[in-house]
């Protein structure tokens, strides 16, 4: 602990916020004499609430296959995973040795030296298994830093017995969405949520425009040009017309409980979020009702951000060979079958893809095409901190205290900033 | 009588003892000075407080030092020393003097984010103090069920404030919360409680005011018990009315504690992390965003994160408020208060 960091009144306040540092590794094992693994195996899961106990049956069975394992499993929500995983491998303790990491997490952790490589070890089991474009996001600076768990995207969920009432068609872009306002009336139904709490969902608009966040390739800042500007133009106009209404707290709760009670008929969600919907009121029972459809084009096209879990191993593990046989373990054709059967999670081998019960999914069948075409974001070690200006922007253009343009703007400089240090321009 | 007992022991003692006899003599004979004398004679007082001033230094002392040593460098969660696993990765910031406050310093965001601070500190704690004050002196009179009624209002208290503060964000949702649903019962619109950079400040003070009250609620019917029942008649003899007696006995009679709970509260309200972490992620924007919550979001929330710059508003923070603590204590020794 001799990281006792920004250690002012103001790192209090923080750890009085963070909480408790998560639990304690105690694994001590290696392998014993015969070869056994043995020790604790401690894996940080943030999977929501209607995936984490499937993903807690499985982590657990593979004590079974390795007895001298223990595995503890612990829920982190994802939100706070990401600053609590950084508080302990930083400081040294308290980290797991396992973590599901999002996919933008991965260069981020890779490049602060708290992943353990794992090219050449059991953890990579047969590579050339794996999507090419989730395994992009495995990759820093030429090593192996995760492996990867499920691959999403985003796309349009509608509720097909409001939009048949309705007398609408499927949309196909976002102006589509706004000139059938007038048709729900009736029902007293909003076309769309629109979130507004959360920049991910900012993406479509900006992939739709013909825009980026930056371009990797060039070392360019791009959220400040054109597309970054019409991408909140549109977002503000959808909500301006009341084709959709957001909220810029509570964005997720608000969001599926007005789409589970019928309230909208629309949203932008990812395959996450379909176990939690067919649990609402209007999809229990009638599964039909749900349909999925590619995202809305904006002026320029479609376009939506490719997502995704991987498994990383925390560099300082006391129980390495364990952490990546448990890897291993959780990334397996077989756990990613069965992730698929229960909770409608796209696979991330090509392998799973041939089993039956995957092809006959149809969120597979749906989420998979989407996820051939989704926009790859840029792997870059600063890539998760470019949410939080545009999370800010993007409330300030929604509650009308700033224009587009001066958001995409100030967004634009905020990167710059993040950015210093490397040849941005 | 202290100062007896300590110099009747003293020469037991022998460390300090003999320190003050040689030190004495090292000065080459000058008189020893207040601190030597002090130390001297309340030796015994002085090791009776050891540990404490042992452990406060270790972990409020160290921590401070460090901390403003940090907002002097460029250090960064990716040049700082750590330990991962076999992997000892040794420190690479270096010394960049006030860069960091200048920066800061130059940066309209500072001021911005001070001057709601202060709107903040300043609306949470003078609420709170009425609306304390007002219920310890309705709590202070003899009526049936008083007991119930303290324990009534200083139950929030015992609620872990994070507890308390995702209750109120289930009241204020928007869409689904229970105030809106009686607003729009009463034929009001609904009111975007979070979601309106106004209606938000207003939100979060109010939270504080209620997670505050209780606190000012027990100090001030303390400071109100302690007030002399006979003042108060001999005021009622003489003729004052309610108010006269109110503003002329139990107002002087309440002050020295009242300016204490002032300060503190002024300062932990300054402070308040969790009420606006929890309630509004400081938004909507970042238009509740105090110093603390801002800073976090400036130095935690970015990739590698920024323990100078983030040490730096540590200090600024700090130094605002002893600034404050400094001048609120003259103004009130002026007052005539002894403190």
């Amino acid at each position: 602990m001799r990281r006792g960091i920004g250690t002012t009144a103001l790192v209090a306040a923080i750890a009085l916020a963070a909480g408790a540092c998560g639990g304690s590794d105690d694994g001590d094992g290696k392998k014993n004499a015969g070869g056994e693994l043995s020790g604790t195996v401690e894996f940080w899961d943030t999977s929501g609430d209607a995936e984490k106990d499937f993903f807690k049956k499985v982590a657990e069975e593979f004590e079974k296959e390795h007895p001298g394992v223990e595995v503890k499993y612990v829920n982190v929500p994802f939100g706070e995973a990401s600053n609590k995983f950084k508080n302990a491998a930083g400081g040294g303790a308290g980290a797991p040795d396992v973590m599901r990491t999002e996919v933008a997490w991965v260069a981020d952790f890779a490049s602060l030296g708290y992943l353990a490589p794992l090219d050449d070890t059991v953890a990579v089991d047969g590579k050339d298994d794996f999507l090419p474009q989730a395994w992009g996001s495995t990759q820093y600076e030429g090593k192996t830093y995760a492996v990867p768990q499920v691959i999403d995207t985003l796309a349009l969920f509608y509720n097909k017995e409001l939009l048949e009432k309705a007398g609408v068609e499927v949309p196909k872009s976002f102006e589509d969405i706004e000139n059938s306002t007038g048709k729900f009336e009736k029902e007293g139904v909003t076309p769309f949520y629109l979130r507004g709490d959360d920049p991910y969902f900012v993406l479509p608009f900006l992939y739709g425009e013909g825009g980026d966040m930056l371009d990797a390739d060039t070392k360019k800042i791009t959220i400040d040009d054109e597309p970054g500007v019409r991408a909140f133009e549109v977002m503000k106009d959808l909500v301006d017309s009341e084709a959709a209404i957001t909220d810029t707290t509570d964005g997720w709760e608000n969001m599926q409980k007005a789409f589970k009670d019928g309230k909208v008929a629309m949203m932008l969600n990812g395959p996450w979020a379909i176990e939690d919907t067919l649990a609402g009121r209007q999809f229990k029972g009638r599964e039909d009702n749900l349909g999925v459809a590619a995202v809305p084009a904006g002026s320029a096209g479609q376009g939506s951000p490719q997502g995704g879990h991987n498994y990383s191993v925390y560099a300082g593990s006391d129980n390495l060979d364990a952490s990546y046989e448990f890897v291993k373990y959780m990334s397996s054709a077989e756990v990613q079958k069965r992730t698929t059967e229960e909770l409608n999670l796209l696979p991330t081998r090509t392998s799973v893809y041939e089993e039956q019960t995957v092809k006959d999914n149809q969120m597979v069948q749906f989420f998979k095409p989407a996820v051939d075409k989704a926009v790859e974001r840029p792997w870059i070690a600063q890539g998760n901190s470019l949410f939080e200006p545009l999370r800010v922007q993007l409330a300030e253009v929604l509650t009308g205290r700033t224009t587009p343009e001066d958001a995409a703007k100030k967004a634009g400089e905020e990167y710059a900033e993040l950015l210093e240090g490397g040849d941005w321009k | 009588m202290a100062v007896e007992t300590g110099q009747s022991v003293a020469p037991a003692a022998g460390g300090d003892a003999r320190g003050r006899g040689r030190g004495t003599g090292e000065k080459s004979g000058k008189a020893p000075g207040p601190l030597r004398r002090a130390l001297a004679t309340h030796w015994y007082a002085w090791a009776m407080v050891a540990p404490v001033v042992t452990v406060i230094a270790v972990i409020i002392g160290y921590p401070l030092l460090r901390g403003v040593w940090l907002s002097l460098t460029n250090a960064d969660e990716s040049n700082v020393a750590r330990t991962i696993g076999v992997n000892e990765i040794e420190a690479t910031y270096e010394f960049t003097g006030l860069e960091n406050y200048t920066e800061i310093l130059t940066d309209g965001v500072f001021w911005d984010r001070l001057g709601w601070t202060v709107v903040w500190t300043v609306g949470c704690v003078s609420v709170t103090f009425l609306a304390g004050l007002v219920l310890a002196v309705m709590l202070n009179r003899k009526l049936r069920g008083r007991a119930l009624y303290r324990i009534a209002i200083i139950l929030p208290w015992g609620i872990p404030a994070f507890v308390s503060v995702f209750a109120w964000k289930m009241l204020f949702n928007e869409k689904n919360g229970i105030l809106n649903k009686v607003l729009s019962g009463g034929g009001i619109d609904g009111v975007p409680w979070l979601g309106d950079p106004t209606w938000a400040k207003i939100s979060v003070i109010a939270v504080n005011v209620w997670l505050g009250v209780p606190f000012m609620l027990v100090a001030l019917l303390g400071a109100l018990q302690a007030i002399p029942g006979e003042l108060l008649e001999a005021a009622e003899v003489d003729g004052a009315n309610a108010w006269q007696r109110f503003r002329n006995v139990t107002l002087p009679g309440i002050r020295s504690v009242s300016s204490t709970v002032v300060l503190l509260s002024t300062i932990w309200t300054f402070n308040m992390f969790p009420v606006i972490y929890l309630l509004t992620r400081g938004g909507p924007g970042d238009s509740t965003e105090i110093l603390v919550t801002y800073a976090y979001r400036l130095s935690f929330l970015n990739s590698p994160r920024d323990f100078a710059t983030s040490a730096a508003w540590g200090v600024l923070i700090l130094l605002l408020l002893m600034a404050f603590a400094v001048v609120y204590r003259r103004s009130l020794r002026k007052q005539g208060e002894v403190w």
